[in-house]
This record gives structure tokens, sequence and C-alpha cells, in this order.
């Protein structure tokens, strides 16, 4: 199928509102994504004829909700090529299902001795639930640096994994952008004995995902960043290792069976679904993946590299020496992510002159303060594009950061 | 619509290029410590309280012009005035960002001075924790000095 970004504009009605009369340049997709009207009128159809209950209740509108709500959950397991659909978790959102993992997982697994490896580029989401748990059991963490230009530095991975229970790692870099080797680094893991956990919470939106290619353990990952709802993300798991897992949070719907003495747990998934679900967000988030495939991630990532391409050459182009853009500047090593300095002038003040244009960029640490800090700044502005932005956009960011320039150097 | 200028004085672009009181003090002046966690903002006021008076303020950290320009403001705004004069000000600085921590209004019949520019702020909601920042790790300082 051919990619035609105007006919995926027209899906999103956000993108057709004029604010104080401007359109709206929005290049914030990183943070989270908009959404198309597949998903706004499933969720909404979903409320107006469907809803109920789901897996507890025996009536037809009941046993109706169950089977779309699982249903959502086939597509997902389709969507990344998992060998088992109830391999996959509905979680609040990826730090959920990180958490879920550091808690469950490393609480069974972890104690004083061990070692976790994590990468110098994770979201906090991949940090700080490991340093809470390290706090109580222990065990180290250890650290995979960068290179220069924003790359993992790979050179010392295989004595960092010696020895060590789990290698952490984010499949793309919501700062730099960069895509990480997942498959190489997974194999590393597993070479040393360790399991490999991919946050995916920037890749899955703009990548055909294959967990079993990856050879991933754990794959985590959020609705809201992939057209989807937000209150709603993924832990896909190896049977194997969920099964043997403790539960994570306690309640209804995770247990086969309750009694004063104590509780057994249910099957998988349900053991780690607790409590009622986010039912018309699974719904929204099967219609996103539904829209997204019927694109082809294929697409999305071909024309992402495109906006990448077109972005790194504007940006240089217009700003030469008075931009720093972090990250690699092959275009093949990175997604449409772009982080960058501007003269001397403060991210948020940037941002400012920017939102008079209506142009929407986040600007801050981006949740990944350690990342910052190797960087030598507190705060980047981040530029980050998707399915839906054009080469106009570009040119309304390099227009509207120009402006910035000239306010701030009166 | 409220435009750049609203927000970007000229009084305030001069106290981000030109910051008062910039720097650090070493002990046994007091030393407090800010961060807005949205942005990374930080803010650090170094503090000399001598016979009740703000005897000398000075500040570190990085971050926003309006943040930077607000810390320098407050700076210029409280050095060599007594600690009580320096928790109103407090007071009437947040009461003019909007910001209600009860108690009793604020007196505003003595002028602002520079600080007057930062009133624009309110009309970007977003950016009042940046003129904020300052003002808060002030009150802390003031807190352990007090100690």
């Amino acid at each position: 199928m051919s990619f035609d970004v105007q006919k995926v504009r027209a899906d999103f009605p956000v993108l057709a509102e004029l604010i104080n009369g401007k359109p709206l340049v929005y290049l914030d997709s990183a943070n989270t994504s908009q959404k198309p009207n597949a998903v706004i009128n499933a969720m909404t159809h979903f409320m107006q004829h469907g809803y109920a209950p789901t897996n507890r209740s025996a009536y037809k509108l009941a046993a109706d909700a169950t089977d779309k709500f699982e249903g959502a959950r086939a597509k997902v397991a389709a969507f990344i090529n998992a060998p088992k659909v109830h391999e996959v978790i509905y979680t609040k959102n990826a730090t959920e299902a990180l958490n879920l993992i550091v808690r469950s997982w490393g609480s069974a697994n972890l104690s004083a001795g061990d070692a976790v490896v994590l990468t110098h580029m994770e979201h906090h989401a991949n940090i700080v639930p490991w340093q809470m748990l390290a706090a109580e059991r222990g065990f180290t963490i250890r650290w995979v640096p960068l290179t220069s230009d924003g790359l993992l530095d790979l050179s010392n991975l295989s004595t960092l994994l010696d020895g060590a229970k789990a290698f952490s790692f984010t499949a793309m870099s919501n700062v730099l952008g960069t895509i990480n080797p997942i498959k190489e680094l997974c194999a590393a893991a597993h070479k040393a004995g360790a399991i490999a956990i991919v946050d995916a919470c920037q890749a899955v939106p703009h990548m055909p995902t294959d967990v079993q290619a990856w050879g991933a353990d754990f794959v985590t990952f959020s609705s809201h960043k992939m057209v989807g709802p937000s209150g709603i993300g993924i832990l896909w798991g190896r049977e194997s290792l969920l099964d043997a897992m403790p539960p994570f949070l306690g309640g209804g719907n995770m247990i086969s069976d309750v009694k004063v003495e104590g509780f057994t747990c249910a099957e998988l998934p349900a053991k780690f679904e607790a409590g009622t679900q986010p039912i018309i967000e699974a719904i929204g988030l099967g219609a996103a993946v539904d829209y997204l495939t019927a694109i082809g991630m294929d697409n999305v990532r071909a024309h992402e590299h495109d906006m990448t391409v077109l972005a790194l050459n504007s940006l240089n182009d217009r700003f030469g020496s008075d931009i720093t853009i972090h990250g690699s500047t092959d275009a093949a090593l990175r997604g449409a992510t772009i982080s960058f300095a501007y003269r001397d002038v403060h991210p948020h003040d940037i941002s400012q002159v920017l939102d008079q244009n209506n142009v929407c960029v986040r600007a801050g640490h981006h949740c990944a303060k350690p990342l910052m800090r190797i960087l030598g700044s507190n705060a980047t502005v981040r530029a980050s594009f998707y399915l839906y932005n054009t080469p106009s956009d570009v040119t309304a960011l390099c227009d509207a950061l120009s402006e910035a320039g000239d306010f701030f150097t009166l | 619509m409220p435009g750049l200028e609203d927000l970007y004085r000229e009084i305030i672009l001069d106290h981000y290029k030109s910051p008062r009181n910039r720097g650090s003090l070493e002990p046994p002046a007091v030393r407090s410590e800010g961060h807005n966690p949205l942005c990374g903002d930080e803010i650090e006021v170094f503090l000399v309280v001598k016979d009740g008076i703000v005897d000398d303020i000075k500040i570190g950290g990085q971050g926003c012009s309006i943040s930077q320009s607000s810390a320098s403001m407050m700076s210029a705004a409280v050095k060599g005035k007594p600690v009580e004069q320096a928790r109103a000000l407090i007071h009437r600085f947040k009461h003019m960002m909007s910001i209600d921590e009860g108690g009793e209004e604020p007196d505003t019949s003595a002028p602002l001075g520079d600080l007057e520019a930062l009133q624009g702020v309110v009309k970007f909601p977003v950016r009042i924790k940046c003129a904020v920042l300052s003002w808060n790790t002030l009150a802390e300082a003031l807190d352990i000095a007090a100690e």
C-alpha cells in the first residue's frame, strides 16, 4: 500500500484544529501521539453500544465485551509477533509494565551480589524501579556508556554483562533517537546468562516489532504513543518466565481461589491483571493496532526516515553552528526524535516562542536526567515526528526557531 | 492572546543576560536548592542572615530566562532587608503569581520595582513555576538560617 501523508492527516481530527487562527504543528509524538478517528470512533461506539464488564458476567453484553477485550489482546500479539496471545499482559502503561518486571521477576531473582545492566540512555522508567529494588536488595546496577555520537558504546559489553542476571535497555532513545541493535543486545545478554528486557516504548509506534526475531524475554510499550488511548500499556513476556513469577498487584481477577488461609493465582494473563481492566482503552488500542497495520509499519518507518533526513538537513543548513543536534547524524541509525540546543537560548524560552506559532515541542530533561548530565545540559528542545508530520512541519519548526533566535538576541 | 512581549519584558531579559548577585558563599552561609522537576531548572540560594537582616545573598544554578531573571531580581530586592520584609515579599510575589497560600492579603502599598515586570508571567500559567522556583528556595534558606 502506498503511503499518503495527507490521507493520514485527514484521519487525525486534531491536526485540522486552528489555534488563534493558525494551524497546529504537532512535534511532540515521542511524548504522546495524536489519535485517529478509527480509535476515537471505536471507543465511542463501544461505550454507546457494547460496554460491559469483562471476564466475569454471563449475560450476552458482557460476553461480547469480553470477546472484544480479548480480541484486542490477540491483535496486539499479532502486531508484535508474540508466540502466544496470553503472554500479552495489559498494564497501565510502559512504566507500570517495567515496574511489574522489576517487582515480580526482580524480587524473585535478585539479591545482594547480583548485578543488573542498564544503559546511560534509559528513561527514568527503566532506571528508578531498579534503583528502588536495589536499595532493598543490595544488588548492583552497571551501566553501558555512550559514544560521542549518541550510540551505545558496546566495546565493553561482555565484561559488563559478565555474571549479570538481567540486561534492560531501550530499543530507541527518547532523547537521542538512537535505535539500538536490539537483536545483538538480546543475544549478548543470553550469552552471559542474563535475561533481555526491551523498553520498546519509542520503537513499537515507529517500526515493525517482532519480539521473536529480537530474541527478547520481556518487551514493554505504551498505547498512547502508538495512536492509541492513554491509560493502557503492554507487557509481553515469555510464558515460562511469566509462569514462574509471583503476581504483581493483588485483587480481583488475578486469583484462581481465595480462602482465609491464602490464595492461588489465576492463569496467564489474568494473573497479572488485578482489578477491572482498562476495557475501553483496550478496545481503542486494538483499533490503533488495526490502523497502524493497515498503513504498514514499514511505511511508517520509511516516512519517518525521510522526515528525519529532511529535518536534520534543514536544521543544519539553516542554523549551521548555531545549532547542536544531539545523537547520530545517520538517519539509518535513528528515529525521528531530534533533540537540540540552539545558541545559548534556554529550551524553555525556545518552546515559548515556538508555541506562539503553534509549534508543539518538548523542552526539558525528557525523564532521562542521567543522559542529560552526560550531554552536559539540564534541558534540550526535542522535536519528534510521526506518521502524520509533513515537510511543511519541518519548515514551520525552522521558521519559528529563527524567530526565537531573533527575539533573544535583541 | 498574550504576546511574547507580555512575558519577556526588557528588564527581564536584562536580568537574564546580566544576573545580579550571581555566585556562591562559603559556610557559615546557608545553602538551599530548588528543582523544577518538569524542566530540570535548578536554583541555589546562598544566604547570610546577620542580626535579623539578609546580609548577603548569592544565586547559583541554571535555567530559563524567567527562572533566572526572577532569582536575580529577588536577590536584589531582599539583600540588606530585614528577614521579615523578605518573607513578606515572598508572600506578596507568590500572591502576584496567583498562588494562594492562605494567610492575610499581602500589603501591596510599597512599589515592587523591577519585579513588577514579572507580572505578565501569570498570563502564561506553565511558566509560573519557573518564576516562583527561586522564591520557594529562598523561603527554605530563610528557614534553615532561622534554625
